[in-house]
C-alpha cells in the first residue's frame, strides 16, 4: 500500500493525521456549509449585516418550506424526474443492445462503429446546437419534454455504448459459445446469457446517467424555455430572479435542486464510483 | 427477395451471427446518427451561411471565418480572441485537477476509521449540478455578504470584487471548476492506488525507495490508466466550460470570461437577432480544437485494443 499505512507511523504522526482529517473536509467543503448556513438563516440576519454570525434564529423549516410553496420549484422538480428517468432507461436499453452487438460479435466495421461512438461522445456541444435545436423545433417538440429526453437518449447512448461494450467485452466468451452449441437463438443469448450477467453494470450506468442528466444545463437553456417543461437546473435562474437578493431563500433553492443526486450517490455509492472509474484500472 | 420467401426462416437462421449484430445496433445507431453525427455535417453547411435560425439560409462562402479570424483587410472578431485565450487559460488551469486529484487521493489513501465517509465527502461536489456549483461560489466571493472576504477581513486583506474584476474574473471561476473536478480525478486515483500491486511496493520498499522516489518510479507507472483517463476528461471538462460561466458572470464583465462555448451560444441565441451561421462558423473551430485531443485519445485507445487482441 502507498503511501505507507498511517499504522505503522509513531503515534504523534497518527494523532496528527486524525486531526487533520476533518479539518481538510471542513476547508475543502467550506462553499457549500456557508451556503447550508445561509439556508436556515432569517431574511434579517442579512439586513443586519449578520452574515457569518451565529443564525439569530432557526428558520430552516420556513425557507424551505418557502422554496416547495412559494415558487415554481416543485414543477421544476417535477419536470426535472420526467426527463431524468426516461432518458436513463431509453440510454440503458440502447446501449445493451449496441455493446452486446459490438462486444460480441466479430463483423467488418465493428471497431468503426465502437469509435464513432466513442469519438461523438467527446464533440463540444456547440457543433450539435442550432441543428439540433432546428431539427426538435421541426418535429413540434421544442419546449417539451419529449424533445429533450430524446436527445439526451441519443448522445448518452455514445457513452454508455462505451461502457457496455467494454464491460460484455470482459465476459467469458466461452459462456456465449456454450449457449450456441446448446442452440440457443442469438437473441435469447442477449436476454437469458448476457443481461443477467450485466446487471452491476446497468446499475452503475443507470446512477451515472442519472445524476449527468439530472445536471444537465446547456441543453435545457437550448430545448426549453419555461415552467412547463424546463428541469430545474434551468429553472433555478427564474427563480432566484424572483427572491431577488434574498440568500436564504436562493441558498434553500440550490440545496433542494442539488439534493437528488446526491440522495442517489450515497444511496448507492458503490455502483456509482464502479461505473465512474471504469477503465481506470487495467 | 421474393424467391427467398418460402424459405426466409431459414435464410434467416443461416445468416442468424451475420445479422444479430446489425439488428441490435440500428436502435442505438438510428439515434445518435440524427442527433450526433448528421448534425456536425450540418453545422459546417450552416457555417458557410447567413441565417437567423427563422428564414432563408443566404450562402456567403467562408465570410463567416473571413470575419471571425480576420482575414483580409478586416480584424480579427476581438470577441473571438478574448475567448480563444480564455479557453486556452481553462485548459492549462484547469489541468491542475490532476495533480491536485492525486494529492489528496494520496492523502486519503489511509484505513483509519471513517475514512470511507471522508473519501465521499470529498468527493461530494463532483455530484452537484455545475449550476450549483457557480451559484455556491459565485455567493462565496460577494465582495460584501461572501465568506471569502470574510475571511479575508480576518487576516487584513482587502475586500476583493472577484467576478467583477476583468482580470480576475475568468481565474475566480476556473477555480470554482477545479473543485469538482479535483474531486473527479481524486476518486479515479482512489481506485487506481487501489490496485496498486503490493508485491512491487513491498519489493522496492526493501531495495530501499520511499516517498517522493517510490511515487515517482513505481506508484504513478503503475496508475497510468487513471492518469489518462483523468487527462481525458479535464481536457474535455475545460473545452466543455459554459454553466459555470453562465452562472456567474454571464460572459461579463465587459466581455471578459466568454470562452469559445459561450461565445458560440451567445451569438446564435443572442437577444439581437440569431446569428446562427456565425455561431456555427465558432462551433466550427471549436470542434477542430477539440477534435486534435478526441483523435489523440481514439489513438491511444486503438492501440490498447490492438495490444488486447
Amino acid at each position: 500500500m502507498f503511501p505507507t499505512p498511517i499504522a505503522k507511523k509513531s503515534r504523534g504522526y497518527q494523532r496528527t493525521y486524525q486531526a487533520v482529517l476533518p479539518i481538510a473536509l471542513v476547508l475543502w467543503l467550506l462553499p457549500l456549509i456557508a451556503v447550508a448556513m445561509f439556508s436556515i438563516k432569517p431574511a434579517a440576519d442579512f439586513a443586519n449585516g449578520n452574515y457569518w454570525g451565529w443564525p439569530s434564529s432557526f428558520e430552516g423549516f420556513t425557507n424551505y418550506g418557502k422554496v416547495f410553496l412559494e415558487s415554481n420549484m416543485p414543477r421544476y422538480l417535477m419536470n426535472s424526474m420526467f426527463i431524468t428517468i426516461p432518458t436513463v432507461l431509453g440510454a440503458i436499453i440502447l446501449s445493451s443492445m449496441a455493446g452486446f452487438a459490438l462486444g460480441i460479435y466479430k463483423f467488418k466495421g465493428n471497431l468503426f462503429i465502437f469509435f464513432m461512438f466513442i469519438a461523438g461522445n467527446f464533440v463540444p456541444f456547440q457543433i450539435l446546437m442550432v441543428p439540433v435545436r432546428d431539427l426538435t423545433i421541426n418535429m413540434g417538440m421544442y419546449d417539451s419534454i419529449q424533445g429533450l429526453v430524446l436527445f439526451h437518449v441519443a448522445f448518452q447512448t455514445g457513452f454508455c455504448t462505451l461502457f457496455m461494450r467494454n464491460f460484455i467485452r470482459a465476459l467469458p466468451f466461452p459462456l456465449i459459445e456454450a449457449a450456441r452449441v446448446e442452440g440457443v437463438a442469438e437473441w435469447r443469448i442477449f436476454f437469458y446469457v448476457v443481461l443477467p450477467l450485466m446487471k452491476p453494470a446497468l446499475a452503475a450506468l443507470a446512477m451515472l446517467i442519472f445524476t449527468f442528466i439530472w445536471n444537465d444545463y446547456f441543453w435545457a437553456v437550448v430545448l426549453t424555455q419555461g415552467p412547463s417543461a424546463q428541469p430545474v437546473t434551468a429553472g433555478i435562474t427564474e427563480f432566484n430572479s424572483q427572491f431577488r437578493a434574498a440568500y436564504h431563500l436562493m441558498s434553500a433553492g440550490s440545496i433542494v435542486a442539488a439534493l437528488p443526486p446526491v440522495a442517489m450517490f450515497f444511496l448507492m455509492q458503490k455502483h456509482f464510483i464502479a461505473g465512474l472509474t471504469l477503465g481506470a484500472v487495467k | 427477395m421474393s424467391s427467398l420467401t418460402p424459405t426466409s426462416r431459414s435464410w434467416y437462421k443461416r445468416n442468424e451471427i451475420a445479422l444479430t449484430p446489425w439488428l441490435f445496433l440500428l436502435p442505438a445507431m438510428l439515434f445518435f446518427a440524427v442527433y450526433v453525427i448528421v448534425p456536425i455535417g450540418q453545422s459546417f453547411w450552416i457555417s458557410f451561411h447567413q441565417w437567423d435560425g427563422l428564414g432563408e439560409k443566404t450562402y456567403i462562402g467562408t465570410a463567416n471565418y473571413e470575419r471571425l479570424l480576420g482575414i483580409g483587410d478586416q480584424n480579427i472578431d476581438r470577441k473571438f480572441e478574448t475567448s480563444f485565450w480564455n479557453n486556452l487559460k481553462w485548459l492549462a488551469l484547469y489541468l491542475l485537477a490532476v495533480p491536485a486529484g492525486l494529492f489528496i487521493a494520496l492523502f486519503l489513501n489511509q484505513t483509519v476509521r471513517g475514512i470511507r465517509l471522508y473519501k465521499s465527502l470529498f468527493f461530494f461536489p463532483f455530484v452537484i449540478s455545475q449550476v450549483v456549483v457557480g451559484l455556491v461560489f459565485s455567493w462565496f466571493y460577494l465582495p460584501r455578504e461572501g465568506l471569502l472576504n470574510a475571511i479575508l477581513g480576518l487576516v487584513g486583506a482587502g475586500p476583493v470584487n472577484i467576478l467583477g474584476d476583468p482580470t480576475l474574473a475568468t481565474y475566480g471561476i476556473i477555480a470554482a471548476g477545479l473543485w469538482p473536478q479535483t474531486a473527479y480525478c481524486m476518486i479515479l486515483y482512489l481506485t487506481g492506488l487501489n490496485a496498486v500491486d503490493p508485491e512491487q511496493v513491498e519489493a522496492a520498499r526493501l531495495d530501499g525507495a520511499k516517498g517522493y522516489k517510490m511515487l515517482w518510479y513505481i506508484i504513478l507507472p503503475q496508475l497510468k490508466p487513471a492518469t489518462f483517463i483523468a487527462f481525458v476528461v479535464t481536457i474535455i471538462g475545460a473545452l466543455r466550460s459554459f454553466d459555470l460561466i453562465s452562472v456567474m458572470t454571464n460572459g461579463g464583465p465587459f466581455g471578459s470570461t466568454r470562452v469559445l462555448s459561450f461565445y458560440m451560444f451567445e451569438e446564435s441565441l443572442s437577444e439581437f437577432g440569431f446569428r446562427m451561421g456565425y455561431g456555427s462558423a465558432i462551433a466550427v473551430v471549436l470542434f477542430f480544437i477539440m477534435l486534435g485531443f478526441i483523435g489523440y485519445f481514439l489513438y491511444a485507445m486503438w492501440r490498447d485494443e490492438k495490444g488486447a487482441r
